[in-house]
């Protein structure tokens, strides 16, 4: 299989990761990066796209898992359109880390690693995400959320649905 | 977007383009951007590295190592390619200032970086962010970007003859890769486990050739100490501590946030004056002063100046400036098992005593937590602590160690407490069942 004729990625993304192989001195440096923009698009680290992967750089994929399993933000999982990222590291916990974490999972009626029937969160407990002196801090998939407060947490929310609403308004016009 | 703090007391150098839009490379240049670069194309190699050794500059990743010195140990002839590495993994918690600088200032980074390479010969540098900070990896490419259209990077930069390239790498999730072997094993496309040392980076780094791996805080530090003088930025800090540090005040403070102040500026000072006192008029219980792996302080500990031998013969260290304010409602154990759980969670497991130590820590700091501890736990705490020390190949192991023993050492009543009928008010009986 060649991947221009059969990616799993979309256009855009196959001509990106293309054009990051030739970046490095080693073809191999563009394997953690790949992974990462792979699972933007996707949501997972599927069979297809370690498959995939594996071709572009070539290696193996026993050689792709070995170094995904290594680091916490690859997933082999399907997470929720908007994932949520609580920090409860020493800087956020002293400045109420914990109790924002209850918060979301009562607001969203789901623990860590679970996401929401209908598909739109996943909770996760992340350590430190560099946010210290804003605390406590947040990230939904790449976005900061900075000095946040228990009451903040139902408006976050509801951001983050009215703007699944309107993308999912677009796709449909 | 994170705000922005301001004191009297700060002597900004580092940050003295944040808030300006200094991102945008036309403005970089009105803010007297690349010209230390020129100069240091005109000036050449010997005279860079003797300015860095004038400046003493010592690395803000949290080892303190002179820049100066670390560069001038790359040899001259080599038969491998030479690299540059910008270690913008920034995990250590209590730390967020390259946050901040790679948001306000990204040409900066890439100045710096060009600087380094010139000083050591090499032609390419690698900007390595972690994972998380994707809006910064964005930011950070953009500059690069405009960087080589502009001319300042790429074949025969500013009509120098010389060539450089810049590549912003991504992460995906590792403390460890904060390490500097760590993450030139990442940046190879493996996982990020650290190599044994010697040889050290400066002669055999990435992809076999020497390589100089700087934080993103140091590389960033380096324009303007070619722009004042290596004489001049010296003169700033205090002995053997060149410059200013961003020192990031988190925790229990009214005004928590990145401060930029002359190394050896007091750290009571710190706390009480430049952010505010202890939130609510509360009273200090403890000061982790340079990250989650230094060793905490007490209150009667903390009249002192904040450079890395001042606050190493205080017992503790410099670290990566992050300072972590601890008022009187803090559960002490609770700290010191966050702490822990945290370094659990990131070893990576190549050394035994580190992967065991860190599980076993936390496990006796979740039992004694809950309520469920023995008198001989205490001392074993810190027995298991000390048994890691200085045996692992990376300092993550003693990362993990040094604060554990601390606490043991400092709040010894806390942990007796925590026994004597006086459960900790924040106990769950659930954390025995996620064991």
């Amino acid at each position: 299989m060649s991947p221009e004729t059969m990616s799993v990625f979309s256009p855009k993304l196959a001509a990106r990761l293309d054009a990051l192989v030739t970046r490095y001195p080693v073809k191999r440096s563009a394997l953690v990066p790949m992974l990462l923009y792979a699972q933007d698009e996707v949501g997972y680290l599927s069979d297809a796209v370690i498959q995939e992967v594996a071709t572009r750089i070539g290696i193996t994929e026993l050689d792709v898992r070995g170094v995904a399993t290594y680091y916490s933000m690859l997933r082999f999982k399907p997470v929720g359109r908007y994932n949520v990222q609580v920090c409860t590291n020493i800087s956020c916990m002293l400045r109420g880390g914990y109790q924002l974490l209850d918060r979301f999972k009562k607001e969203l009626g789901i623990d860590v690693k679970q996401t929401t029937p209908d598909g739109l969160f996943s909770l996760e407990e992340v350590e430190c995400i560099g946010a210290c002196c804003w605390a406590p801090a947040a990230q939904v998939n790449y976005a900061f959320h900075d000095d946040l407060t228990p009451d903040a947490v139902p408006a976050l929310l509801d951001d983050y649905r009215k703007k699944a609403h309107s993308e999912g308004e677009e796709n449909n016009a | 977007m994170p705000k922005l703090v301001s004191h009297p007391d700060e002597v900004k150098i580092v940050s003295r383009r944040f808030g300006q839009g200094a991102a945008d490379i036309d403005t970089y240049l009105k803010l007297d951007g690349y010209t230390a670069l020129r100069t240091a194309i005109t000036q050449g190699s010997e005279w860079i590295i003797n300015e860095m050794k004038a400046s003493n500059l010592r690395g803000r990743g949290g080892a303190g190592f002179p820049t100066g010195l670390k560069w001038s140990f790359v040899p001259k002839q080599s038969a491998k390619p030479k690299y540059v590495i910008v270690n913008g993994d920034e995990s250590e918690p209590g730390t967020c200032k390259d946050h901040l600088i790679f948001l306000h200032d990204p040409h900066t980074i890439i100045e710096g970086t060009i600087i380094a390479g010139l000083a050591i010969g090499a032609k390419m540098g690698f900007i390595y962010l972690r994972g998380e900070y994707r809006y910064l990896q964005i930011i950070m490419q953009k500059a690069v970007d405009d960087a080589y259209e502009r001319g300042f990077l790429g074949k025969n930069l500013l009509g120098s003859g010389q060539d450089f390239d810049v590549v912003v790498q991504t992460g995906a999730g590792a403390y460890e890769v904060g390490e500097e072997s760590a993450l030139m094993e990442s940046l190879e496309g493996k996982r990020g486990v650290p190599r044994i040392k010697p040889p050290f980076p400066a002669v055999v780094g990435l992809y076999g050739g020497p390589t100089v791996i700087n934080n993103a805080e140091t590389i960033a530090t380096v324009p303007h100490v070619i722009a004042m003088g290596g004489a001049a930025f010296a003169a700033v800090g205090s002995e053997r501590n060149g410059g200013t540090r961003l020192f990031g005040v988190s925790g229990h403070v009214e005004r928590p946030g990145v401060y930029e102040l002359p190394m050896g500026y007091n750290l009571k000072k710190l706390i009480y004056e430049v952010a505010g006192g202890i939130r609510g008029g509360r009273a200090l219980k403890a000061v982790v002063p340079g990250g989650s792996s230094t060793p905490v302080l007490l209150p009667d500990e903390i009249d002192i100046g904040l450079d890395f031998d001042q606050v190493g013969k205080a017992g503790s260290m410099l670290g990566s400036a992050g300072v972590v304010v601890l008022d009187e409602t803090t559960c002490m154990v609770e700290f010191a098992l966050r702490t822990i759980q945290f370094y659990q969670h990131e070893s990576c497991g190549w050394c035994i005593p580190c992967r065991e130590g860190t599980d076993w820590l936390k496990k006796s700091l979740v039992r004694f937590h809950a309520g469920f501890g023995e008198a001989k736990d205490i001392d074993n705490i810190r027995y298991l602590a000390e048994n890691m020390l200085g045996r692992t190949f990376c300092p993550l192991g003693d990362a993990a160690a040094m604060p554990i023993i601390a606490f043991v050492k400092k709040f010894r009543k806390e942990f007796e407490d925590h026994l004597n009928g006086r459960p900790c008010p924040f106990a769950q009986p659930a954390e025995l069942a996620a064991l």
